[in-house]
């Protein structure tokens, strides 16, 4: 039976609020961690990490059925039939879209730490200076040196294999050994490097996916199968490896089924008491009081928590005293790039399934580059044998169609761009109370676009990268635009930045909300800008490093 | 979603389309304006020809030998919109019509060099149609069969496991191994569309 007082609550169970537990809890903080979701038990709940490619139902293809259960989880082409169980039932909980918007959710313990796609970058200067440099958005309240001892002190823990590059748009940090790149790949690479005076580089991806048993948890056995769950907890997950080391503190209580209503705020001592839960499986409603919380829902449900909070003093919820609550919503912008065939190496070949790719580090506006639109981009890819699926015109059916494709066929290569997206105040999300969900509570609407920066930065996310192929040898290549929907990336941020004034932010330089500062925001809903490498890792160190500031102000009194 | 940019997406990202992907991106379709109707055993008889004259046995079993015409049914049923099924089955009756014509049997009762002889002229016929196909035409037939066939054995167990390598925990990976002219492809299950 949970208790109704703690030091600290912490809302949502991801990769934000699995840190949040684990920092708090290390410090000796009594700590209660909710998510509204189902408990998933690491490996035990794994049910399909096993499962031989001939016992998939529809051999990895979707029913009808599937599509009809999940019409948004679906779009970001992530879902299929083993791992639709840690993606949401799209119809309890709607939402809408204003202007199309992909919201893929995850809504369990361990929420979308356990499918995430587990590509780690730092931030440079880069990118914490960019907003100030170009004057889109606020300055960021921190600079790389506030960070850089926290990206340390995150990727020890998680285990983030890399190499060491020296490169300043993308600090290197702790890291495991490497994976390889294959022999096509590095041919690429060290092509590229040549051609471009080593101005533009092919590297290996930095993976949170353990090339040397770390903390108990064993090393990756290439099988590329983590977003079903990892039997030897080889990548990183709320389950593999923030919360058992939460849990071993004794100062843990997680509580599945918590969907969180609001924050209980008493203007007068301009502080949280506590949070209001809705058991999702009673409906019952339940309040838990703290000292602190983190809200780590992740960034879109984050601002949900926020907007439904203190109602009474902010018609527009908790922190939207700036105006600037649900606004500044981010993502990166994908889906364009080249990709083309390699001829040779045909006495070349892989062995075992490297669940990682190649990563191109951004190269534009950057030492002098000066291009049409502001930031930039960076790329990801993979070189690999063609298979059995490939077409082959002169065999047409019968055995020899039959012995050609039991074969590997020729290489080929493909890069997609992940492109910086520049914080709009006009791209927001806002509660629709005309909709309700499965709960009865009220949804959100999603008003966000892309607009003439990115679509700028489009065209030399398609050209570079073709350009960049054929220098490197590569023949018959293609270069692709898909089009983008606002979401598809799966890396929301924004909607209650960071600042250094309360007038123009929501959280100020340690992730406390300016209006209850014993409120931390540390999810990507904090990002005042999107950056163009992935984002998680910087929710870690972010994360830690406001555990860090919310224990030691509360030993010195303070909150 | 569209179909043909989600396809290209995952030739963009693998730098490879996976097959399969058009026939399930029908999913996406509107619902059909043709009936359906449920296999007959002598339709999964015939299904049973077909697959295993596409992958026939050689060294290693054929399509047939994974039950292939069952494999298909579930398929057609399952994934397939209406249209897409509607052109399933009527391909059945055209290929059986055909065969007939030519050899005056149905294709499961002609001989198996009469039957590729007919699949060989089909399937170039499918490819010229599917080459010059408008996103909006429907696919031709035995597209869909041949796409079937290859998902079916390749992922069957003796598919992945005597026609193919397979290995479920690799336990390494090296991105540089020796291969000969001859070696069979390592199954990778992870061929989600």
């Amino acid at each position: 039976m949970a208790l109704q007082q703690y030091d600290a609550i912490v809302v949502g169970s991801g990769i934000s609020g699995g840190w949040a537990a684990k920092e708090l809890c290390e410090r000796g903080l009594k700590t209660l961690l909710l998510d509204r979701g189902r408990n998933v038990e690491h490996v035990k709940d794994y049910t399909t990490a096993y499962t031989a490619p001939w016992e998939i139902p529809h051999r990895g293809m979707s029913p009808q059925s599937l599509l009809k259960k999940y019409p948004v989880s679906r779009r970001a082409r992530v879902l299929y039939e083993l791992n639709a169980q840690f993606f949401i039932d799209d119809k309890q909980c709607p939402y809408v879209e204003a202007k199309p918007f992909d919201w893929v959710r995850g809504y369990q313990v361990g929420g979308r730490s356990l499918t995430w796609g587990r590509q780690c970058y730092r931030w440079s200067d880069f990118d914490f200076t960019a907003n100030q440099v170009d004057g889109s958005g606020i300055d960021w309240p921190i600079r790389y040196k506030d960070i850089a001892p926290w990206y340390d002190h995150v990727e020890r823990f998680a285990g983030i294999s890399g190499s060491m590059e020296g490169l300043p748009q993308l600090p290197d940090g702790q890291f495991l050994p490497p994976m390889d790149l294959n022999c096509v790949e590095q041919s690429v690479a060290a092509r590229i490097k040549e051609h471009y005076k080593d101005q533009r580089r092919m590297i290996i991806g930095r993976t949170a996916n353990l090339t040397t048993p770390l903390g108990g948890r064993g090393s990756c056995q290439y099988r590329d199968k983590c977003e079903l769950g990892c039997p030897f907890g080889a990548y990183f997950s709320t389950q593999s490896a923030t919360l058992p080391a939460a849990m071993k503190t004794g100062n843990l209580t997680l509580r599945p089924f918590s969907i969180v209503r609001r924050l209980l705020y008493d203007k007068a001592a301009a502080r949280v008491s506590g949070v209001e839960i809705l058991d999702a499986e009673t409906k019952g409603t339940i309040e838990f009081k703290s000292k602190i919380v983190f809200l780590c829902a992740s960034t879109l449900n984050s601002a949900w928590v926020l907007m439904n909070s203190a109602t009474d003093d902010w018609p527009d919820g908790l922190g939207s005293s700036s105006g600037e609550l649900g606004h500044n919503v981010l993502d990166h912008h994908t889906r364009a790039g080249a990709n083309g065939q390699v001829d040779g190496f045909e006495d070349r070949y892989v062995y075992g399934r490297r669940p990682n790719n190649f990563y191109v580090p951004r190269f534009r506006n950057l030492f002098g580059d000066k291009r049409p639109y502001l930031r930039g981009f960076g790329y990801q890819g993979s070189a690999s044998r063609q298979d059995w699926s490939r077409n082959i015109a002169e065999l047409g059916v019968g055995a020899p169609l039959k012995e050609a494709i039991t074969e590997p066929g020729q290489w080929t290569i493909g890069m997609s761009g992940f492109g910086e997206t520049l914080p709009y105040h006009d791209n927001r999300v806002y509660l629709d109370k005309t909709k309700r969900d499965n709960w009865g509570l009220p949804v959100l609407a999603m008003d966000c676009a892309i607009r003439d920066n990115e679509k700028l930065m489009r065209q030399d996310m398609k050209n570079d990268a073709a350009e960049m192929l054929e220098a490197a040898g590569v023949k018959n290549v293609k270069a692709t635009d898909f089009g983008y929907t606002f979401g598809s990336c799966i890396h929301e941020m924004g909607a209650a930045r960071m600042g250094t004034d309360p007038k123009t932010s929501v959280l100020n330089a340690n992730n406390q909300v300016w209006d209850a500062k014993n409120v931390f925001v540390t999810d990507g809903a904090c990002m005042a800008s999107s950056g163009c490498v992935n984002p998680s890792l910087t929710y870690m160190a972010l994360t830690a490093r406001a555990v860090e500031f919310a224990a030691q102000a509360m030993k010195r009194g303070d909150l | 979603m569209d179909r043909r940019a989600a396809l290209a997406r995952m030739v963009a990202i693998t730098g490879s389309a996976m097959i399969g992907s058009e026939f399930f991106l029908a999913g996406c379709r509107r619902p059909g304006k043709h009936a359906t109707k449920p296999f007959t055993p002598q339709d999964l008889v015939l299904m049973n020809e077909i697959g295993d004259t596409i992958i026939p046995a050689t060294d290693t079993p054929g399509a047939k030998a994974v039950g292939i015409g069952a494999f298909m049914a579930m398929m057609v049923g399952d994934c397939y919109d209406d249209d897409n099924h509607a052109a399933f089955q009527d391909g059945l009756t055209q290929i059986d019509q055909a065969s007939r014509k030519r050899t005056g049997r149905a294709f499961a009762e002609s001989a198996p060099a009469q039957r590729l002889a007919l699949l060989v002229d089909i399937d170039r016929e499918n490819r010229t149609y599917t080459q010059n196909r408008k996103p909006t035409d429907p696919q031709h037939y035995f597209k869909l069969m041949k796409d079937l066939t290859l998902l079916g054995f390749f992922t069957s167990e003796i598919g992945c496991t005597r026609a193919l390598r397979f290995v479920e925990t690799p336990g390494s990976y090296d991105g540089n191994v020796p291969y000969r002219k001859g070696e069979k492809l390592w199954v990778n299950p992870m061929r989600r569309v």
